[in-house]
Order: C-alpha cells, then structure tokens, then sequence
C-alpha cells in the first residue's frame, strides 16, 4: 500500500484539567500532504503537536475531546468513524510510532508477539506472513540477529534498537500513514543518526505519507518535506523545510533556529589563568563488592585526571552511561571514590560528606539537570534561597534579605517571585533559582549536571546565555557536565570526552571539537545533526560491527 | 531465577524463626508464670518449684527456647496446660475444619472478587465503578460481627431459613452442609471480596494507565483483549499479591467468626486457650498463623517472580 | 510526560506516586483508601456521609457520657433486651440497662483507645522510617528487619498472644496494637522517604552541609506528612476494628468498663431474638469505621487531583 493523501481542516481539541473548566488547548490546525509527504510537527512542550498527531488517529488523551475539524486520509474521513471502524483504522492504515520505546511496549510479551500483532488482528495476513514480513522489516532497519531478535523480551533489547523494532511494528501493515511522536528523542546522538536513517530508509521506499512530532529542527531538517511550527496549540508558520529553514518569517520561528543554531556569538572570553582550584588524580568510581585489589564489581568511571584553575570552565562530554554525572557527584561527596584523590584549592577533599569543612562545603556548590526535583515543594522560593545564606553566612534579617533580592536580580528573575513555590514557576525560572541557590553561597566552582537538557532549546539557550554572563562578573569556575556538544562549546573553556568510564580526550575546545583526534569523539561529533537538508545523507554509514553496538 | 526463588525463600525462613523469637519472647520470657498458673494461688512454694523443674521452668531462657523450637521441628507441640491434653492432638482435631472453611471462602471469594476489580477497571469512573468503589470501600470498613448479626438477623430470625448460632456436628445431605457453612463463608467472604476486588481493580488500573496499554490501543486492539492480553499479564505480581494479602485476612477473621458461629475450629481453639492461658496451646496456634501468613506473602512473591520476563530470565 | 498533561496538570515533584501507593497496598493488610485517578468525578456526597458519620462519632466520644439520660451500670429497667422505647431510646440490655446512655459511654473508650493507639503508630513507625533512610545502612537494615519481622504476625495473632501472656488491660492493648501497626506505618514512611532522599533536593542539602535532622524535618517531613497523616487515618479504622474484635471476643477491655465490641459481645444472647441490643453497638462501630473511611479515601482522592 503507497502512502494516501492527508487533509487536516479546523481541527479544534479540548482539555478539561480535574476540577477545572474546559479549554480549548490545539485550535484551528489545518494542512494537506500529499502521498509519501512527510510533515513535521514542530514546537516545545505544551505546544500541542503530540495531542494533534493522535488525532491523526482518530484518539484523544483522557481528559481530552477533539471538539471539531476534519482528517482526511484518502477517501476516509477519519473523525466520522464510529469506534469499532475507528480500531480498524488504528494500526492498520494509520500507525504510531511512540517515544519511548522502553514504555511502549509490553514488558511480558516477546518482540515479534507485539509487532505482529496488529497485522493479525486486522486480518491482514496470516501469522506465518506476518512473521516474515516483520523479519524482513527487522533486516532493513539494520537490526541485529533479524531472524532472531523478535524471539526476545523488550529488556532484553538496547533502547535504540527498541526504536527500530516499534518503527517494524508500524510498518507491518504499510500503513498509508505513520505518526512519529518524538521517535529519537531518547536517545543519544550516536545511536539517534543510526535511527533516523533507518527510519528515513524504510519511509521512503514504502512511500509513507508521515507526519514526525519533534521539538529538534536539526533532526526535523532531515526528515520532513514540509514544517509546521506551533505554539499553544496554534500555528505559528508552515511552509516548506527549506523555506522555513531558509527565511523564516515568523519571529517565534527564528528564535526557535537561533536557539538551535550553535551559540557561537556567546563564545566567553577566555578565563585568566588563576591559581589551581580542583585536581583530580586518578579517580575510580564504582559500586558492589570489591575485589583484593580494591576494584568495585561495577566500575563507573576510572582513570580520571583533571584540573581546573579558577574561573576557568571545564566542559564534561559524554552519553548515557558514560559516568559524566558520576564525575560531579564524586567531586560533590555524593558517592565516594573507590580510588584516588581529588584537591580542591590544593587541600585534600574529604571522599565523603561527613570530612569537609563547612568552608569547603560553601565553596563547592552542585546544580542539578531537573529543577523539578532541586528544589524543595514545599518551601517558597524566598525560603530555598534563605537557607544557604543562613548555613553560610553570619548576616543579620535585612542583610540576608537584601542578598535575596540581589540574587533575583543576578538571575533576571522578579522579586515578586519570591513569594510562590517551585509548582507555580516555569521550568526556566526554576532553573533559574537552582543557579540563584548555588550562588547564594559565593561557590568558587559549580557543578552543573546537564542543567539546561530538560528545558524548551529557546529558555535553554537563555539559562546558558546567563551561565556566560555570571562566569564573566563573578569568576565562578564550571565543571559543567553535558552530553551536548554545542553547550560545551559556548560555555567552556576546555572540554573532557568520557566513553563508558574512561576519559577519551581532553584539551582546549577549539582544539577537541574542531579537530577530534580520538574515533569516538569524530563519531560523537559527527553524529549530531546540523541545522540543514541533506545533512544525513552526507554522512557516511557506520560499518556493519558498529551499528550492531547501537 | 532459582538464586531469586532461593533468595526468597530463605528470608522467609529467617522471617518464621525471628517471629518465633518474638512469641516465645512475650509468652514465656516475661513475667506471668506458668507453673503459677496451674497451680492457683494457694500453691505453697515447693509444689511451685516441683513443677517449675517438671516443666524445665528453672532452666535458661535460651535453652528454654532451643527446646520448644525443636519440639516443633519434631512435632512435639508440648501439653495443653487446661486440658493435659498434647497441643499436636488438640490442633490436629480443629486443623481440618478451618481449613474446610478457608477453602471453602477461597473458592467463593477469590473468582468473584476478580471479576469484580475486572469489571470496576474496564468501566473505570463509570455508574458501575462508583458503585462498587463505594460499597467495597463501606465493605472493607465492617467489623466481621456486624456481618455475622445482620446475616442471622435476616437468614435466621427474619427468614428462618438457617440455624442461629449453632453448630451442626453431622453431616448427611448437601442441605446440613449448606446450613453449616452458609453464614460463616458469607460472613468471611464479604469483608475478603471487597477488598480483593480494590486491589485488583488498582493493580488493573496501574497497567491500563501504561504506555504499552495506549500503543495497544492504538494498534486497534479491542478493549477486552487490552485487558486480557496486555494489562493482565502484567498485573499478574499485584494480583497475586493482593489474593494473598486478603487471604491472610482471613487468618484474623476467622477468629471472630469461628467463635460467633461456635465453629469447632483452630481460631476458636485458639481463644478458648487465650482465655485460659494456656500458653503452650497459644504458642502453637499463633506459629501457625503465622506460618500460614508468610507462605501466603511468599507465594505471591513467587507469582511476581515467575510472570516477570525480566525476573524470570535471569 | 505527554503534552496534555504538562499543559492540563501542573506538575510537582511527587516521588513516584504509583510506586509507593504499590508498597502502601502491599504493606498494609487491609487496603482501605486507595487514591484515585486522574478524572474521577469527585464524590462529594460520600464525603459529607462521611464527615457527618465521623464527627459525629468523634463529638459522642468527646461529650457522650454527659449526654447519657442514665448512669452507665445503673439498672433501669425490669425488661431485659427491651425495644426502643421512649424512656430507653435503643432499648434495653441482658441487665436491663439503658442501651442508648451505654453506646454513647462505651464510644469514648473505642475512639479514645484508637485515636491514642493510631498516633502512636503512626508516631513510632513514621519517625522510625524516617530516621532509617539517614542512618548507617546496617542500621536502617537492622530496624527494618525488627519491622519486617512484626509486620508477619497478624494484628489479631499479636493481641491474643500478648493478652494471653499479660491479660487484657488497657496499656496493653494499646501496646499490642501499636505493634501490630506501627510496623505498616513505618513500611510506608520508609519507602515515602527513601524515594524523597534520592530526589535532588535532598542531595543538594547533603552537599550544602546540612545535618540529618534538618534534612528529615526540614527537606523530608513536609513532602510526606499528607500521606503520613492519611496512613494514620486508615489504622485508626484498622485499630477500632482490631479492638473492637479483641473486646468482641472478651478479651478486649474489661467490665464494669465497656468499649462498643464488648456491649456486642455482651448481648449476644439476645441475637436469636433480633434484640436491639446487640444490633445498635454493632451498627455503632460500623458506622464509625465507614465513616472515617469515606471521609479519608475522599480526601486522599480531592489531594491527588490538585497534585497532579
């Protein structure tokens, strides 16, 4: 089956949050494809471009209704069906492609169970076609053993290769329209690139109208023929990509490229050289029992040498798994090493909490990636950054309070915030007061784990804006821990690449990034997508033993 | 796996052996003495010391303790204090009928109370669910005697359709059986169903609520095979769980209702020798409740373990 | 985390609600309030039933005796087992005592024995699984164990062996219902805290310095005294239920004192007649325990939906 036509008019979706009144939360999207297009849907969270792809399906969230509008998909008006034509609809002509692949499949069932099974309650062929098809599915996704794989538990698959299998699972039926909710967005860059070639492979062969939900325009440049960019649940822009990308005439729609684009015009001045401020000496971190030597069951990180002079920020590269963060709890005393030391302003640090002084405590100040967990929920904003002045500080009420007021003011947020509790602020003013709290102490070195990857790219792109900002007035040294390249790049000074626990390379960042002399560092810099078309097909393929580790 | 099931077991183990700690710790270690007990408070003082060596009173506590839990490896449960008769023999008369009425409530109650939390979970916030939210949440909250009171209120005094209070030794027709056992199972099951239908229907109501249950849905899988083939499968851990920790509450109701209805079984045995300390007696009953509700707790574990792919396959 | 309900639920940083609800329901042995789902129409009217039924009960506990028409063991009436009347509203006992002025006597030891035993509980098994989570790791192991231990015999197993070892008085029947349910209370604050102490918040105050005891109270305490506070409410139920049982079987409080399961216990006889006396205590603690569960599972449904 070749992909069919798709005409979105008016579609109007409605929400009722509990207790509350209805809203209405997607309005007035319409667009058409035509056979074998691809749109994409782009915009940041609660924009409403995942509630629009259900519809797509016919489906609303609990809680949802979809108030008005039509889809047409070929001849079939889709919202018309009445439900039992509707579930033959669903994973048949319509497919859907979720973002976690981990969650969406069913943990007590085997592979090829789930990904046959739409096939077969459709009656579409039989379980002997079925299986045959999917496994030559499985071969053109490049998935390892695909004669086997369908025999094994969802856990018992890497993530990236769960991926592939759900897009196997889509394509069972050649479906005349699939729906990609964010497909890559959990993964790492090195294995997202082996995805979405996969992906764009499979699609394009079989002719798949698709519509692909992303909140990335890099990844959306190479997967999509047309754009449409939303927010609040209302269209922004939609053109082509390469218009979109080219001349973008909405003024959300270039702070959406500006903030993707590489901050290159944020590159800080390099710190002076100051004196010695953390020195790292050939850590180990693991856990479980430990052999004669010493050496944990599970080692996390090991033969990690650093220094960092102060003001002066050092960037921490790496995937999941590669202990980045493991690094920065280590130099904070949240896990103890199993060997080697760490010097901080040329004084041993205590491996755990229990040794440091109170003055080493305030000198070293650690932010976290998710501002939801950082901060206290029951504590007001005014009280979460009172208590290291209290614990730090000998100031009297009015001097602690002006100090408050002073760090509001250094992290551009109003006072008047000062009042709420973290559930009434955005994700960025949370983020935004967890920097405040860590500077409440005065700190001399800043552990920021991946503080910007759980926000929207545009408020991200203004958490590290001011990152440069306070680094230049105060001088605070960054060990600033992202699996981000071009964070790294517009932040830091010198850059560390971690693989599976060990230190790959490190140096200058110019130096390192622009010239990568380490394989894993070309491939992890190569692998992230650029702002333009035809990116992906410019890159080469991994050879065959690689793609099997993805 | 076996290293899990293995795992499992042992700590069980290691849980019955502290519990057997811990009882014969409150019967026998602290004040309260048997040897008093039997003898009245008229006993002179060498009648007392005369039995306290009889019964091993003057020896040590721990070596006191090392030879009642041999006796119970050995199946020497020691002597009733009341009736001079072996506590093995006493428990041996009374064993089979609680467990004729245990089995009896566990084949009623567990089919239905499934169907229920089925039924409350795929018709979740409709008229069904509510009702069945509130009477099972009202059903819960009920002690066992109010059960039993309004039953015979309305079976025995009002209908007349069964014997109050009274316990019918013989059996010879379907219809003594039905007499004998009508009130007490009813009385048992309806406490036990509500809260196994809750649990259930909160165990369902987790998986409906996953991913993999929307992707279903969004595959075209009709409702029922949703709940058949991809929540309850995973579910199967919590519903273990939740059948075993109702069943256990059946160790406690028993109690009560064995004694309302005059059921010759192990919980009434159990009060009579609480009345009377006899504390031989109390030891070995409360042992095996005990005993009953760890292998209750473990065997769900072990459902869990095996319906898990994950755990399974190791 | 879906669009929808990012936009329709602002989000708080709950430990994962799902997974300590799980343990809650394993640890207790009757499950009473489970919380709700998102969307559930709010059941207003079994709130108020339930908030009228339990502060109705609580206001006769707290002024009941000086309510009573009678003395509690004076002899009224030549009627043994009487219907209600207009001198003896709820009838007469085995005695020919007033019924109505002994329910409204008696429910002041059923709800004052469990509201003391529940905050005990909660008390010692909260505190505990809250001090757990930051003490050494074999000491957190040490005191789970002892908990984990207790928790393995049954509420009633527990009362019988320790009335038949001390005989019934009122300290220790609140003794063996703290036993048996502290070890519940503890199983849930233990595993509310250990999820909290592994959030960010928590770390950030161990790498600012902070001590134990501020972290517990301070960063620990207020994220979890609503679940705190309902486990106590759902063991109060557990505990007028266990008591009530205990004094049902007459091995709970004492004559001349008497608690609603005795005033069953003692009637009784008059079953078979259908006498009032038996009927109305027993509908006393009936209405007393779905009371209070209404009005908690009701309550912990209104906080979930403003939570999530």
């Amino acid at each position: 089956m070749l992909g069919e036509s798709l005409t979105v008019r008016d579609l109007r979706i409605c929400a009722t949050p509990p207790g509350g009144e209805e809203r209405i939360i997607v309005n007035d999207i319409g667009f058409a494809l035509a056979p074998g297009e691809v749109l994409a849907l782009i915009g940041e969270s609660g924009s409403g471009k995942t509630t629009i792809a259900l519809a797509m399906l016919g489906y609303a969230r609990s809680g949802c209704r979809i108030a008005g509008g039509s889809v047409q998909l070929g001849d079939t008006d889709v919202l018309s069906l009445n439900p039992k034509e509707t579930r033959a609809l669903r994973g048949h002509r319509v497919a859907y492609i979720a973002q976690s692949a981990a969650a969406a499949f069913n943990p007590s069932r085997t592979l090829m169970d789930q990904v046959i099974e739409g096939a077969l309650i459709h009656g579409v062929m039989s379980r002997q076609e079925a299986r045959q098809k999917a496994v030559s599915l499985f071969h053109d996704l490049a998935l390892p053993e695909p004669d086997h794989i369908g025999e094994r538990y969802p856990h018992q698959v890497s993530g990236g290769q769960l991926q592939r299998v759900m897009a196997a699972m889509a394509l069972i039926t050649d479906p005349a329209l699939v729906i990609l909710d964010e497909p890559t967005t959990a993964l790492d860059v090195t294995t997202q690139i082996e995805v979405l070639r996969a992906f764009k492979q499979v699609m394009r062969e079989r002719g798949t109208t698709a519509i692909y939900v992303s909140h990335d325009l890099a990844v959306v440049a190479q997967m999509a023929d047309q754009v449409l960019v939303l927010q609040n649940g209302e269209t922004q822009e939609h053109n082509t990509t390469a218009r979109i990308l080219a001349q973008p005439a909405h003024a959300y729609t270039r702070s959406l490229l500006a903030a993707a684009r590489p901050h290159e015009h944020l590159s800080p001045v390099r710190g002076r050289p100051g004196a010695e401020l953390l020195d790292i000496d050939d850590l180990q971190v693991g856990y479980g029992a430990r052999n004669a030597q010493g050496r944990p069951a599970n080692v996390v990180l090991e033969h990690i040498n650093l220094h960092l002079t102060s003001g002066q920020a050092l960037g921490v590269i790496g995937e999941s798994g590669s202990g980045k963060s493991t690094l920065a709890r280590a130099v904070a005393g949240l896990v103890a090493p199993s060997h080697g030391a760490i010097q901080f302003d040329r004084r041993e640090l205590s491996t755990t909490l229990r040794g440091r002084t109170p003055e080493q405590f305030r000198r070293i100040q650690m932010v976290f990636q998710s501002a939801d967990n950082a901060l206290n929920p029951a504590h007001s904003v005014q009280r979460l950054l009172n208590r290291p002045l209290e614990t730090y500080f000998n100031l009297d009420r009015r001097a602690r309070r002006a100090r408050v007021e002073e760090l509001m003011d250094l992290v551009k947020l109003p006072r008047h915030l000062l009042e709420r509790k973290p559930g009434e602020l955005s994700g960025g003013q949370k983020q935004r007061i967890n920097l405040a709290r860590a500077l409440a102490a005065r700190p001399d070195l800043i552990l920021c784990d991946e503080v910007t990857s759980a926000l929207d790219t545009v408020v991200g792109a203004a958490i590290l804006e001011l990152l440069v900002e306070l680094r230049r007035e105060l001088g605070v040294a960054y060990l600033f821990i992202s699996h981000d390249i071009s964070t790294v790049r517009s932040l830091c000074d010198d850059v560390m690449v971690l693989y599976q626990g060990q230190c790959v390379e490190s140096g200058p960042c110019r130096q390192v990034l622009d010239t990568p002399q380490h394989d894993y560092t070309r491939r992890l810099i190569g692998s992230v997508p650029e702002l333009r078309q035809g990116w992906l097909e410019s890159r080469p393929p991994r050879s065959e033993t690689a793609a099997t580790m993805a | 796996m076996s290293k899990l099931v293995l795992g499992r077991l042992s700590s069980s183990l290691l849980t019955l052996f502290l519990v057997s700690l811990v009882i014969f710790a409150i019967t026998s270690l602290l004040p309260g003495d048997t040897a008093q007990q039997i003898l009245g408070q008229f006993a002179t003082p060498e009648q007392l010391a005369a039995l306290r060596v009889e019964m091993g009173l003057d020896q040590p506590a721990l070596w006191r303790y090392w030879h009642w839990l041999s006796g119970f490896v050995t199946g020497d449960l020691g002597m009733s204090a009341s009736n001079g008769m072996p506590v093995a023999q006493l428990m041996n008369d009374r064993l089979p009928n609680s467990l004729l009425l245990a089995a009896i409530t566990t084949a009623i109650s567990v089919p239905v109370a499934l169907t229920m939390g089925l039924v409350a979970a795929m018709r979740r916030g409709g008229n069904v669910d509510r009702a069945l939210n509130v009477v099972t949440l009202s059903m819960v909250a009920v002690p066992e005697f109010l059960v039993a009171t309004i039953a015979v209120l309305i079976f025995a005094v009002h209908l007349g359709w069964l014997p109050a209070l009274s316990y019918v030794s013989t059996v010879e027709s379907f219809g003594d059986f039905m007499r004998i056992y009508a009130m007490p199972v009813l009385t048992l099951c309806c406490v036990l169903i509500a809260q196994m239908a809750r649990m259930t229907r909160a165990a369902l109501i987790d998986q409906l609520d996953s991913a993999y249950v929307e992707m279903a849905r969004l595959k075209g899988v009709p409702p029922m095979r949703r709940v058949l083939r991809h929540a309850l499968p995973n579910a199967v851990g919590p519903i273990a769980n939740a059948v075993a920790l109702s069943l256990s509450y059946l160790l406690g109701g028993v109690i009560i209702v064995e004694t309302i209805f005059n059921y010759p079984g192990i919980a009434s045995l159990m009060v009579d020798a609480v009345s009377n300390r006899d504390l031989a007696l109390v030891q070995a009953c409360a042992m095996l409740f005990c005993g009953a509700y760890l292998i209750l707790v473990m065997a769900a574990d072990l459902c869990a373990i095996l319906s898990n792919p994950r755990l399974r396959n190791r | 985390m879906s669009e929808i309900q990012a936009m329709t639920h602002r989000r708080q940083s709950v430990p994962s609600r799902r997974d300590s609800h799980r343990r809650m329901t394993q640890s207790s042995r009757l499950p009473i309030a489970t919380p709700a789902r998102r969307n559930k129409p709010r059941l207003k009217l079994t709130r108020w039933i339930g908030l009228t039924l339990f502060g109705l009960w609580i206001l006769i506990a707290i002024v009941g005796p000086w309510l009573a028409p009678y003395p509690m063991g004076a002899f009224v009436s030549d009627e043994i087992y009487g219907g209600a009347s207009v001198a003896h509203w709820l009838g007469t006992d085995y005695m020919g005592r007033d019924m109505l002025s002994r329910i409204l006597t008696g429910a002041r030891y059923t709800v004052g024995l469990a509201v003391v035993a529940a905050l005990l509980s909660s008390l010692v098994g909260a505190g505990f699984g809250m001090l757990a989570v930051l003490l050494p790791h074999w000491l957190e192991e040490g005191i789970r164990r002892i908990f984990d231990t207790l928790i393995s015999i049954p509420s009633k197993m527990m009362a019988l062996v320790m009335v038949s070892a001390f005989g019934a008085s009122i300290p220790l029947l609140i003794l063996a219902a703290v036993l048996s349910y502290a070890p519940g209370a503890f199983r849930i604050a233990h595993s509310l805290a250990t999820n909290l102490a592994t959030l960010e918040y928590v770390q950030v105050a161990k790498t600012r310095g902070e001590g134990r005891f501020y972290i517990a109270a301070v960063e620990i305490l207020p994220n979890m005294i609503q679940s705190v506070l309902t486990d106590m409410g759902m063991r109060f139920v557990f505990i007028v239920l266990l008591l009530s049982g205990m004094s049902f079987l007459g091995l709970g409080v004492q004559p001349p004192a008497a608690d609603l399961g005795s005033l069953v216990r003692e009637n009784i006889g008059g079953l078979s007649d259908g006498a009032l006396a038996v009927i109305a205590p027993a509908l006393a603690i009936g209405t007393l325990t779905i009371g209070a569960n209404l009005l908690i599972d009701s309550l912990s449904n209104s906080r979930d939906t403003q939570k999530e």
